[in-house]
């Protein structure tokens, strides 16, 4: 028997604000616990919420940005339930009237492209910490309760977990690419929930879905989706039943593990929210938004490529990130060429990052300090052979390149009356080799040179010494 | 009419506990408010838009600003136990946290 996977994919994403969503307390990370929020984060009796204009329009630009259609006048809703984590006991969220409805995302999975839908996005809001101690009790910091949260639902469009996984990178690259959130697992600005449900193909309906949570990377994502599509179809072709559960991938053991079977429909009595007028987005609201909404990476790709030259290959590796797409614009911006930019950063530096673990901002290497040694090397100053020494320095230091250079005396020699006499020197010592160049021998050529770096001890100019021995030759 | 195991459903999912008597008694309490608040249903909203809220206002937003922290000491006077800051209850279990 053949069988269908479907996959939906659930993604919240923490937007990138100075206060809360619904009340002016801090959002900011690592600080004392309990000392951010405010008694309306608490709920406290006769608090009134307010909506934070500027998470509502990072969430209008993640919108756009997925080509949503945004809902011109929603209202918002809460969310009941009982939880330490939240003191209100209700979650305010948008439930009948998301912000938008009807995005995509393009993804690309073996040359094929395939539009994943987006069935709605909706602001929402995040809960405080729990952390579970071994004394019997659990303790609350309430720092996180209230920060903006805009939550992506994707249609079920996802047949594969290479497709599931995709879909976040794409989700990802085009979120931090408008500067609303940044969108790090790792540091739980983002947070992935999958459903994965298998049916024999051409069923009329969709098998029972399991749902795994708590996915801390994109690889995880797809092992987890792989195992629960083998676990499904194993249980059909044995003639169990799957039941509706949620699961958590167990990465040692490389499987999910049940964390609960769900019974009936959860229960969290919706109603309009009572304390927060409706939002309505004019037309002038949105053309604001379009206006401020940075290039998106495909966009960026399409100038590498065709203002500035440079290979399809290089645009995509280099704007993998906007961290990378970034730093490459300001190099150029600093009069480096964009070519030379694009090798150093995607050769030099992404090894070197790669191999330590770390990420640009992590490194003392600026923009300015790498176009200035593109610089060196564009007027002979250095040799690439220097460069490759200088580049080390100046990912490692935090010094100019020029002064470094001059002071470690790596700068090339290409003053042709220091040169001249060194290889005309060289060539009365040698007739041999200018006879062999006669006759028709190019190694003669080479051995020249070589002595010629030698006694420069390798700082001569390659360029300046080639013109200048030609020229020579050509007399004897 | 409400039944008793929907004043019990509604009772667990606010987490309160009552005896067989009171969920008996508040059934009953229960059902004569919802009979008077049903009377709305008797007033005539033929064409009347849907609303969500009885203010008519939009659009009240607050620029992203930080500008109102509440002292921890001030908030942790409402908390039954605290310890390094932190607000302590009941071992959580029965569900998984990020």
């Amino acid at each position: 028997m053949n069988f269908e996977t479907t996959i939906g994919l659930e993604v919240h994403i923490e937007l990138k604000t100075k206060s809360k969503m619904y009340s002016p307390s801090p959002v900011s990370y690592g600080a004392e616990p309990n000392t951010q929020t405010n008694m309306i984060d608490w709920g406290y009796p006769g608090v009134l919420p307010s909506v934070n204009r500027g998470a509502y329009e990072l969430g209008l630009m993640v919108a756009l940005a997925l080509h949503a259609e945004i809902t011109p006048f929603t209202h918002f809703d809460r969310k009941n339930y009982f939880y330490p984590d939240n003191p209100k006991a209700y979650q305010i969220t948008q439930s009948e009237t998301p912000l938008a409805r009807n995005g995509y995302i393009e993804i690309e999975v073996d040359g094929k492209k395939k539009r994943i839908g987006i069935e709605e996005l909706h602001i929402e809001e995040d809960a405080g910490k729990n952390t579970h101690a071994d004394d019997g009790y659990s303790y609350v910091d309430l720092n996180r309760q209230g920060t903006p949260l805009i939550e992506i639902v994707s249609k079920p469009d996802m047949e594969t977990p290479e497709e599931a996984y995709q879909y976040l990178e794409q989700l990802k690259q085009i979120v931090q690419f408008t500067g609303a959130s940044d969108v790090k697992m790792e540091e739980g600005s983002m947070r992935v929930d999958s459903n994965l449900s298998v049916a024999p193909i051409g069923a009329d309906k969709y098998g029972v879905k399991s749902e795994i949570k708590n996915l801390n990377s994109f690889n995880h994502v797809r092992s987890a989706l792989a195992f629960e599509q083998k676990r499904h179809v194993a249980a059909y072709l044995s003639g169990n039943q799957i039941r509706p559960e949620t699961r958590r991938w167990d990465e040692p053991g490389k499987r999910t593990i049940l964390m609960r079977v769900k019974e009936g429909a959860d229960d969290y009595r919706y109603f309009p929210e009572p304390d927060l007028p409706p939002v309505r987005v004019s037309d002038a609201w949105i053309k604001e938004v379009e206006a401020k909404l940075p290039e998106n990476p495909k966009q960026r790709r399409a100038r590498y490529v065709g203002e500035w030259g440079l290979p399809e290959y290089d645009a995509g590796v280099l704007t993998n990130t906007k961290e990378m797409s970034d730093f490459f614009e300001e190099v150029v911006a600093d009069g480096a060429d964009a070519k030379q930019a694009s090798n150093y950063l995607m050769g030099d530096v992404s090894g070197y990052l790669n191999a330590q673990h770390l990420e640009l901002k992590d490194i003392a290497l600026t923009p300015a300090h790498l176009a200035k040694m593109i610089a060196l090397l564009a007027d002979g100053t250095i040799s690439s052979k220097i460069a490759k020494k200088v580049i080390v320095q100046i990912i490692k230091n935090d010094v100019d390149p020029e002064e470094w250079v001059r002071a470690k005396g790596l700068v090339q020699e290409s003053d042709p009356a220091v040169l001249t006499p060194i290889i005309t020197g060289i060539l009365d010592a040698n007739q041999q080799s200018i006879d062999d160049f006669h006759a028709g021998k190019d190694r003669a050529v080479g051995f020249l040179v070589g002595q010629i770096m030698k006694q420069t001890h390798g700082q001569a100019n390659p360029k300046v010494v080639n013109q200048i021995l030609n020229a020579e030759l050509a007399k004897r | 009419m409400i039944s008793k195991e929907q004043v019990a459903h509604v009772a667990e999912l606010a987490r309160l506990q009552f005896s067989d008597e009171e969920l008996q008694q508040f059934t009953g309490q229960l059902d004569e408010i919802l009979n008077m608040v049903d009377q709305l249903s008797e007033v005539d909203t033929e064409g009347v838009p849907v609303t969500t809220q009885s203010v008519l206002l939009e659009n009240v937003m607050r620029a992203d600003e930080a500008t109102m922290v509440t002292p921890r000491a001030e908030l942790m006077k409402n908390v039954p136990t605290e310890k390094d800051g932190l607000i302590q209850v009941p071992a959580i279990i029965d569900k998984e946290d990020d």
